[in-house]
């Protein structure tokens, strides 16, 4: 138990996610004027995903954490991901719903654009 | 003399333990925290995927500039925060000071340009209900459908504000007790548990930057 005392990261880990922060906050503005067509949104996900990572695991000790501490943080993301899942599974649909249910508009143009695709 | 000033609660048998109690609960709080905002980001989420031209639209009017300097301003408090409380295990008080009174320095300077901010979007009519009067809105968009992301703006960035106020507040609190000696390397739990919400409150604005600054679909 005592041992998450002594796993405390070095100045110079810290030093060097703070370069890897700056980094990706560097890409994803350069990724946001790029010619990425309908994947722009994933990627930034994906970019702000990787800091939050790096921000949990260094500047916040999960790495060699405790196993309670773990188990919150994949709670948290557990949770989260069901709220956005359940939600986004009933909207996204909403429009393929309504073509099966009327064949007739298949013919007609798609009107409400993916969010991430 | 230093000893007597270690607080440790009559429920715990020793340090560590009371310190794994106090992070486990920030730990626990901060889970409910993502789920709080969370839930305004799913609704993000649900009209942004119905009006992805008018969010887009209403997000090209924030400056970028000035979010991108509040995103590094930030994340240099989260390295300062963590340096805080790397001095104070080795001991090092005056670091311990120095680098709480740089995370404050750095907190203020993010909600200075923030409202900085908010006083820009007020004068290109971006506040909804109040004044909703963009320049040069295609014919072809919504204007309620813009207004409703500058909702999801407001909403996000000033929950987010309120709770870097709140962070701030400790760790002025934190600066102070510092100031009077109550931190050593034996104990330490105070930092290292407002270093974990100082963090949490960087890991919201990582994921506000792109949602808010960056809508390029």
């Amino acid at each position: 138990m005592a041992s998450t005392t002594t796993h405390a990261p070095t100045a110079r880990t810290y030093l060097l996610v703070f370069a890897a922060l700056l980094t990706l906050t560097a890409s994803t503005v350069l990724v946001a004027y790029a010619e990425l067509g309908p994947w722009h949104t994933a990627v930034a996900l994906a970019i702000a995903f990787a800091k939050a990572t790096l921000i949990v695991l260094f500047f916040m000790h999960a790495l060699g954490g405790s196993r309670l501490v773990h188990l919150i943080v994949l709670a948290a993301l557990l949770w989260l991901g069901i709220m956005l899942a359940f939600t986004l599974a009933d909207f996204w649909t909403r429009e393929a719903d309504k073509r099966i249910r009327n064949p007739a508009s298949l013919s007609a143009p798609r009107q409400a654009r993916h969010f991430l695709l | 003399l230093q000893a007597e000033r270690i607080p440790l609660a009559h429920h715990f048998s020793n340090l560590e333990q009371q310190r794994e109690v106090a992070t486990l609960g920030m730990w626990a709080f901060l889970a409910t925290e993502v789920l709080f905002f969370g839930g305004v980001l799913t609704g993000y989420a649900v009209y942004r995927s119905q009006y992805p031209d008018d969010f887009q639209e209403a997000s090209r009017r924030l400056s970028i500039p000035l979010a991108a300097t509040n995103t590094v301003i930030l994340i240099g408090s989260s390295l300062t925060v963590a340096l805080a409380l790397h001095s104070i295990r080795l001991g090092n008080v005056l670091a311990l000071r120095l680098f709480l009174g740089a995370t404050l320095i750095l907190g203020a300077t993010f909600l200075g340009i923030k409202f900085f901010e908010y006083s820009l979007d007020y004068e290109e009519h971006l506040i909804p209900v109040i004044d909703f009067d963009p320049e040069k809105w295609p014919a072809n968009l919504t204007m309620a459908h813009g207004a409703l992301f500058m909702v999801f703006y407001f909403i996000l960035t000033g929950l987010h504000a309120v709770h870097m106020l709140v962070g701030m507040g400790v760790l002025a609190y934190l600066l102070f007790q510092a100031s009077r000696n109550r931190y050593s390397e034996k104990y330490f739990i105070p930092v290292e548990v407002a270093g974990l919400y100082w963090h949490f409150v960087d890991i919201v604005w990582v994921f506000l930057f792109p949602l808010l600054y960056l809508v390029r679909i």
